[in-house]
């Protein structure tokens, strides 16, 4: 079992080193798309998810949460919580802003002290969250305009009744490399991954080697593992390179554990290869295989939270989404990279990806066909 | 397994459909372990789907058997472990050398002391010095010594060969078959197709295909006996308008010329000396009865199988 394929897995290897333009290709690709993409492409996202922290229930708080709603950026949480909640939620990137109320903010209206709210936002993806703050600093100075009377009623050119403070966490400056930068790796390793495999066994039977390969006595699962494990030797090289040139180029910060993305990487890049060769099962040829690859790959950079913010897509969007690879380790590789997120943290978004590669795997090796009709 | 333990190949009724097109029918042989069996018939006639059936490559629509005594449809791995395929079309790898190719080979089966199996291997078959050539820069016929040698590496006791020699030299030909001999000799089975006759007639055993359909089986004699056919040699000087003439006239089924001389075969003897007749007294050819050979009796037996082929026997 094992030497069967440990025989194929040297063969892939050398055919791999024979295969220079090839090899030169899978670094070079990554270090191309890093230069390109480093230069960012901004969404417009709405309804961001958004949890307050107050402990009142007044009039001014309500119409506060009101106009956010009503700016269409922000969608209030209905219940409150409290501030270490909203920090973990912030952290999971279960919410995109926390706002919280101090307390007594009722009263310091009235007394007219403008009081400060504090913003935090997860400007992981700055695009996502920009024009969301922007429309803040409107709301600020118009939000309680029906509620106040007298004094505190805000004269023409009056400072707004409170002040706002933004806090812009993991990203306080707003990069948008930052945020392309860690996608990039998902990217380039979907890209490649899948379409390298995708013409693993196709090209066994377009050489016609195919049909001394199946008078072998060797087995699917054999075949199938020792046509992926190269890769993902390639896929951490890859890695490699784009953490470096991500590093010295752009200086984004790597905060998190090299150790637990390495861990992660590895059903990652395993999930994509096992669709390569899923499609490699199917297609007849590899121009055919070529094709399926782009046709998984175009969903994975356009749905997964790359190029559009997530929550800027619409539901069904993210139902397609929320499947993909890619999404999920989006999250986890900006978790690691920027929030320095910890095993915990990012176990919930790794079972997707783990059953996500066990069922391409279950069908690929029910495709797997071993004869020659 | 006792009666068909002496068996290497014994199945029957091996059916295989590409669509609409028939190409194997009905097929049935069996071939005794230490045998060589030669696989004949023209292009397209069923031989290399026929092999593929046999080591699992391929499912047959209908029809069961057994290989060294596994079922060819269910038990297609054990039969894969013990057997040796050797395709028609060259399929090792092109960017791995010689001896990455034969050491994949030696690994896939398991093959004991494989460093020294491979370096025997390539003595054997004097391809020492080429050892680490690419497969894809080597010229036909040494491909086909590479494959040859690759299928024999893990020792099996079946080999299944499509046309092993096509476009070997004469000198290593004479020495594949000496080794071939040699082999079957130790007990072990060899199916080979070709479409070599000096091959077929080094068979024990020879199976004559045409569209996908058994016409002929047994030894060589005992195929030329079955084809009926009666044969003149004859010797002229101008042996391209005889056999024109000849061609012409009723009851001879074929004519093929050898230098200055022509083969004439008819498969109705009397038809035959009354076609021939006129001829005989021609004083500038001379006219020997001789031993049918396996190329006319294929030949007859493929006209008459197709009738479009050629004029009908029959
Ligand atoms: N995979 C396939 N799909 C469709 N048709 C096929 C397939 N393989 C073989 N055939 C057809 O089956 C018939 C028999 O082919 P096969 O290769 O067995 O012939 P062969 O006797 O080996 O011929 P040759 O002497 O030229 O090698 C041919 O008509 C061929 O076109
Ligand atoms: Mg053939």
């Amino acid at each position: 079992m094992l030497l069967r394929f440990w025989a194929v897995l040297v063969k892939e290897f050398v055919q791999m080193k024979r295969d220079r333009l090839t090899f030169a290709m899978m670094i070079g690709v990554p270090i191309l798309q890093l230069i390109l993409f480093g230069y960012a492409i901004n969404g417009d996202p709405k309804r961001l998810p958004t949890v307050l922290v107050t402990s009142e229930a007044s009039q001014y708080a309500r119409s506060f949460a009101a106009a956010l709603s009503n700016t269409g950026y922000f969608q209030i949480l209905p219940d409150p919580v409290s501030a270490a909640r909203a920090d973990e939620m912030l952290a999971l990137g279960k919410v995109q802003f926390a706002i919280t109320l101090p307390p007594d903010f009722a009263r310091k209206i009235d007394r007219g002290e403008h009081p400060q709210v504090l913003v935090q936002a997860d400007a992981t993806d700055p695009g996502a969250t920009g024009n969301a703050l922007a429309a803040l600093a409107a709301v600020a100075n118009t939000a309680l305009g029906h509620d106040l009377v007298g004094a505190q009623a805000p004269a023409g050119g009056a400072a707004a009744p409170f002040e706002v403070r933004v806090q812009r966490l993991y990203n306080p400056e707003g990069k948008s490399q930052y945020n392309i930068v860690p996608g990039l790796i998902g990217t380039i390793l979907t890209m490649t991954m899948v379409i390298m495999t995708s013409l693993g066994m196709t090209r066994e039977r377009e050489r016609g080697t195919m049909e001394n390969l199946l008078a072998m006595p060797v087995r699917p699962a054999e075949v199938m593992m020792a046509k992926i494990v190269p890769y993902i030797f390639v896929g951490y090289v890859q890695v490699a390179v784009v953490v470096t040139v991500a590093r010295t180029l752009f200086g984004v910060p790597m905060v998190g554990s090299m150790v637990l993305l390495s861990v992660v990487l590895i059903a990652f890049i395993a999930a994509n290869l096992s669709v390569g060769f899923t499609f490699s099962t199917i297609a007849g040829n590899q121009l055919q295989a070529m094709q399926m690859a782009f046709f998984f790959f175009l969903p994975s950079i356009l749905l997964s939270g790359f190029i559009f913010p997530y929550r800027g897509m619409p539901q069904w969007a993210q139902t397609i989404g929320e499947v993909l690879p890619l999404t999920h380790f989006l999250r986890i590789v900006r978790g690691i990279m920027l929030k320095g997120q910890v095993w915990t943290e990012v176990a919930p978004e790794l079972y997707p990806l783990l059953y996500f590669m066990g069922g391409t795997m279950v069908i690929a090796l029910l495709r797997y066909r071993r004869t020659l009709d | 397994m006792t009666a068909g333990d002496d068996l290497a190949i014994d199945v029957t009724g091996l059916q295989k459909r590409f669509g609409a097109l028939h190409a194997v029918k009905d097929f049935s042989i069996q071939v005794r372990r230490g045998q060589i069996c030669g696989f004949l018939g023209p292009n397209g006639s069923g031989k290399t789907t026929t092999i593929r059936m046999l080591c699992g490559l391929m499912k047959p629509d209908a029809g069961s058997g057994h290989c060294l005594g596994y079922d060819i449809v269910k038990q297609s791995a054990a039969i894969k472990r013990e057997t040796g395929y050797m395709t028609q079309k060259f399929s090792f790898y092109e960017d791995l050398s010689i001896r990455e190719n034969l050491s994949f080979v030696a690994r896939m089966y398991g093959v004991k002391k494989r460093r020294a199996a491979v370096d025997a291997m390539l003595e054997r078959l004097g391809l020492t010095a080429r050892a680490r050539q690419l497969a894809g820069t080597l010229s036909g016929g040494w491909k086909q010594r590479l494959a040859l040698a690759a299928c024999m590496l893990h020792e099996p006791k079946l080999l299944l060969l499509d046309e092993p020699t096509a476009g070997v030299d004469p000198k290593a030909r004479r020495e594949f078959w000496d080794q071939i001999h040699q082999l079957a000799h130790d007990g072990l089975t060899v199916l080979v197709s070709t479409h070599y006759m000096d091959e077929a007639e080094r068979c024990n055993q020879i199976v004559y295909l045409s569209m996908g359909q058994l016409l002929a089986r047994g030894t060589v004699r005992e195929i030329v006996e079955t084809s009926g056919l009666t044969t003149w040699h004859v010797t002229t000087a101008a042996p391209i308008d005889l056999a024109q003439a000849l061609r012409k006239e009723h009851g001879i089924d074929m004519v093929a010329a050898f230098g200055n001389t022509l083969h004439v075969s008819g498969a109705d003897p009397i038809a035959l000396d009354r076609a021939i007749a006129p001829y005989l007294r021609d004083s500038g050819a001379r006219w020997d009865k001789a031993e049918p050979e396996l190329e006319d009796a294929f030949i007859a037996l493929m006209q008459r199988s197709t009738p479009n082929v050629g004029v009908g026997a029959n």
